[in-house]
């Protein structure tokens, strides 16, 4: 794995392989686009949503800019509250913390419930490594986990499968019936099977969606009562959190989570919204406040602003490009348009096709319910790209020679011509070769006889 | 220095440039509708069930009714019938409750939620190991917005908050919804002052 | 009003017939406006690409043809906010920042700035299904933005297409949707994009659609390559042929 870590992502190839099979591509798109549209008839029924939408990316922008204080008010408020504060530079340390915690405590097995901040830390093999059984317990993670493949969206991980798939996963791993696909007898399948790991767990994470300075409380936002139940069944809890997660007030909860789940499956708020200021009596309760990059890109002028990502995937929900190519094909933790912005800022080499990966139809800038400009970011990844030398060499080599054509009215008369030439002359099978991307999909357009430019000189001597 | 002091140095050089100052918080119009039927729409909507004690109800008879054979637990005390939630010596020894009894402090008739501590539920985890949760709601304590409810300071008087909606839920296999995920299959808000 | 038409490089070498109803239409409404001689491109195709150096010497021939005019128009939305918002591998004189102020997007310039609403030469009977390009839609805002619930519902297109006779509109169900064009995404990302574009076209046959318009040539263009590849009988024309009185 280590020796593929560095190649660069090949979005439109594994693209190009998801869509060879319909029937996931077809269930995909319009999963996707269901939630996209119950995202619409929520925010139709919130009248002040485009006010709310300014006030969260007010408060984000607030709190970013001030991000140091309201991790000290946070940090002093825990601790305050008897929770343990940890600090984390990067992934290795936060890793290095947690196993740490789950040794002094002797602690074997680990419960957990969706974090995306542990899927970027690659804390679960890491665990692994050292001897911990973790288990994902939200229904989504426990599929991928089970199947050893990474989530494909931040909200839905699982969104890429089919319930046959579920259940050749689960039969192969925790029993069950292979040819049983029914939704609900898999998702009873699990509960019944997770539930003792939970039970059994001698500790339990969770992720945050909110950490309020002016509390100290963490808030995390699920549906499956998963998180609650890691959270509070074994004696050591630990929290991971991303210094971006900071809001000022309590109030500002009230702006947060009316806009969260609406954005991210269109229902109004979450079947369980929960704020962990402290541990139980008898039980302990840490957070890890981690950075991994997060400064550096508070101090990047066309890219802190992702930094006040809400993680509800409702990018990836209205991106007609994520919805037939599937969160895999990122090649990164986060996938999807955000993915596409944050996932340059870790490794521009490695990521560089990811901004690529986009019609720049800005879409997902619309629905954003923080207001980050993404299609705009991606504009701007691409400067930084091709000014990297990042491009792929061919082309790089096209675009300078477009450059020199089209700054040539001459040059570009003569090409453009021989464009025409080429596409009425040349026979069809030279003409829709394998090196043509176009031709691939669609039909060249037919050329006319004369240019704009011809008939328009044509016509001013005509008088 | 400590991995607590660079953090805290790296985001003050990359501290973005500019006034970001903090907004006020508006309070926006709720609908006209009452709150206590807006909370029964928003809760139904978010797949949770409710109902109103008539005449001559007896609170404990209507709930023993759903689960005649089956092992009810109560965090309230105007059901002493039923053993106590809190008599158990670990969370984990609560996960053959099938029905527990709680009393929400607050409701939020926007989505239907109840506000569920740490005081009311006496063992955070019977609000999810039970197999069915009910929840006793006073009617004239329902907020109507969640920003309504964040201006409360209930939520600062506790070590664990949760505003549960409805049961919990899963669609993460092909979208199918599914209530009854890991937590419980049902909540069941009954209307008692 | 010294009116300067410039026409994209695809437009000039493909679709002449979009430049020449531009034009006429243009003329029509008494409009003085010009055709420089000589022109390219505008930048968007190396500067989309992240390649901005490269976009310099097309930007700068741009600015030098185009400048002194009052105002610039041009039929296509992802031009002209290339020019507005992008057009920064040239130096920002004087000239070059009158030039991005004042370009217009043609439907924008008919709508905006002409007022124009009447189109009494034109009639166009036939079931007709409306593409907004993603630029023209969330850069532009020439209609309302279906992920923004907007208090006024508008469409620009739709205000100036009100004025011919005849023309009936189908409703595609995902109206706003990409169609996978993207400039070199097109090729870059072709099985994705050739995808979009099946779909979008799929969209409006199923709607009833006889022809696709739109005020991006771009976009139809790829729209036409997959309808005909997949052997769909949809034809596509721009706006500016309908204004201009086109009968098929």
């Amino acid at each position: 794995m280590s020796a593929k870590i560095h190649d660069p992502v090949d979005h439109a190839g594994a693209a190009a392989k998801f869509i060879t099979d319909e029937a996931h591509l077809t269930f995909h798109d319009t999963r996707l686009w269901e939630m996209r549209q119950k995202r619409d008839g929520q925010m139709h029924g919130v009248p002040e949503w485009q006010e709310l939408r300014d006030l969260a990316s007010a408060i984000k922008e607030h709190t970013l800019s001030r991000l140091p204080e309201y991790l000290e008010q946070f940090e002093a408020q825990a601790i305050a509250h008897g929770v343990q504060v940890h600090w984390a530079r990067d992934a290795a340390e936060h890793n290095a913390i947690v196993l740490r915690l789950l040794r002094e405590n002797n602690a074997k097995t680990l419960v957990k419930s969706k974090s995306m901040l542990t899927e970027e830390c690659e804390m679960a093999p890491f665990l692994e490594r050292h001897g911990i059984t973790l288990t994902e317990t939200d229904l989504g993670e426990r599929i991928q986990q089970l199947d050893n493949e990474s989530p494909s969206h931040i909200v839905v991980p699982s969104v890429h499968k089919l319930r046959a798939d579920v259940a050749r996963v689960f039969a192969k791993t925790i029993g069950g019936d292979p040819n049983n696909t029914d939704a609900t007898y898999l998702a009873e399948h699990c509960r019944v099977t997770t539930r003792p790991l939970m039970l059994d767990a001698d500790a339990g994470m969770t992720g945050a969606n909110f950490l309020v300075a002016e509390t100290g409380a963490v808030v995390v936002c699920t549906n499956e009562g998963n998180a609650d139940l890691s959270a509070n069944l074994p004696k050591l809890h630990i929290v991971s959190a991303g210094i971006e997660k900071l809001i000022p007030r309590q109030a500002d909860l009230g702006v947060f989570v009316r806009i969260l789940s609406r954005s991210a499956l269109g229902s109004p708020i979450t079947q369980y919204t929960s704020h962990f200021r402290g541990p139980r009596d008898g039980a302990q309760m840490h957070i890890i406040l981690v950075d991994n990059g997060r400064s550096k890109r508070l101090g990047q002028a066309e890219f802190w602003t992702s930094l006040k990502c809400i993680r509800c995937g409702a990018c990836m929900n209205t991106c007609p490009v994520y919805r037939r190519s599937g969160g895999l094909s990122y090649g990164a933790v986060y996938s999807g348009p955000i993915g596409a912005i944050i996932n340059p800022a870790y490794d521009p080499a490695r990521y560089a096709a990811l901004p690529f990966a986009s019609t720049l139809n800005g879409s997902c800038t619309a629905v954003c319910p923080v207001k980050i400009n993404i299609h705009e970011q991606l504009y701007a990844w691409r400067r930084i790209i091709a000014e990297g030398g990042l491009l792929p060499a061919q082309k790089a080599l096209a675009m300078r020679v477009a450059g020199a054509v089209l700054a040539s009215p001459t040059l570009y008369r003569l090409a453009t011509a021989a464009a025409r030439m080429a596409v009425r002359r040349l026979p069809r099978a030279l003409l829709y070769n394998r090196l043509n991307g176009w031709g691939r999909d669609r039909e060249l357009p037919t050329p006319p006889k004369e240019s704009f430019a011809a008939w328009h000189a044509r016509r001013k001597k005509a008088g | 220095m400590s991995a607590r002091d660079d953090i805290l140095a790296a985001c003050r050089v990359s501290r973005p440039p500019g006034d970001h100052p903090l907004p006020e918080l508006p309070r926006f119009p709720r609908p006209a509708e009452d709150v206590l039927s807006e909370f029964q729409r928003s809760l139904a909507v978010m797949g949770g069930q409710w109902l109103r004690l008539v005449e001559g109800d007896d609170l404990a008879a209507v709930i023993r009714a759903r689960a005649p054979n089956g092992l009810i637990r109560s965090a309230v005390p105007e059901l002493p019938a039923f053993p106590r939630v809190d008599a158990v010596t670990r969370p984990q020894d609560l996960e053959n409750v099938d029905i527990a009894v709680v009393r929400a402090r607050f409701g939020v008739a926007e989505t239907g939620s109840v506000f569920l501590s740490d005081h009311e539920l006496q063992v955070n985890t019977i609000a999810y190991l039970a197999q069915h949760l009910v929840v006793l709601l006073d009617p004239e304590a329902i907020v109507p917005g969640i920003a309504d409810a964040y201006l409360r300071s209930d939520f600062s008087q506790a070590r664990y908050v949760s505003l549960m909606t409805g049961p919990s839920a899963t669609a993460d296999i092909e979208g199918v919804l599914i209530r009854g995920a890991q937590g419980v299959r049902s909540l069941t808000v009954i209307f008692t002052p | 009003m010294r009116v300067g038409l410039a026409i994209p490089c695809f437009i000039d070498s493909f679709f002449p017939e979009v430049g020449i109803a531009t034009l006429e239409l243009l003329e029509r409404l008494g409009v003085d406006v010009v055709y420089p001689q000589g022109q390219t491109c505008c930048g968007q195709p190396m500067a989309n690409n992240g390649c901005n150096s490269a976009a310099s010497g097309t930007e700068a021939h741009f600015a030098r043809l185009f400048a002194g005019f009052d105002a610039v128009v041009m039929p296509s939305a992802s031009c002209v906010n290339h020019l507005r918002k992008h057009m920064d591998a040239v130096p920002q004189t004087a000239e070059v920042q009158h030039l991005r102020a004042n370009i217009y997007e043609l439907v924008e310039f008919l709508h905006d700035v002409l007022n124009a609403r009447e189109f009494p030469w034109a009639e166009f009977p036939h079931k007709v299904g409306l593409h907004n390009s993603c630029t023209a839609l969330r850069s532009l805002h020439a209609a309302s933005i279906s992920e923004i619930d907007e208090t006024t519902p508008f469409s620009k297109p739709m205000d100036l297409l009100a004025g011919v006779r005849g023309i009936a509109f189908v409703e595609p169900t995902r109206p706003d949707e990409c169609c996978g064009f993207g400039g070199t995404f097109s090729v870059n990302e072709d099985a994705v994009s050739g995808l979009m574009g099946l779909e979008k076209v799929q969209d409006h046959a199923r709607a009833g659609a006889e022809y696709i318009v739109s005020a991006d040539t771009s976009c139809l263009m790829h729209q036409q390559g997959c309808a005909r590849r997949a052997g769909l009988p949809l034809r596509f024309i721009h706006i500016a042929q309908i204004l201009n009185g086109a009968r098929a």
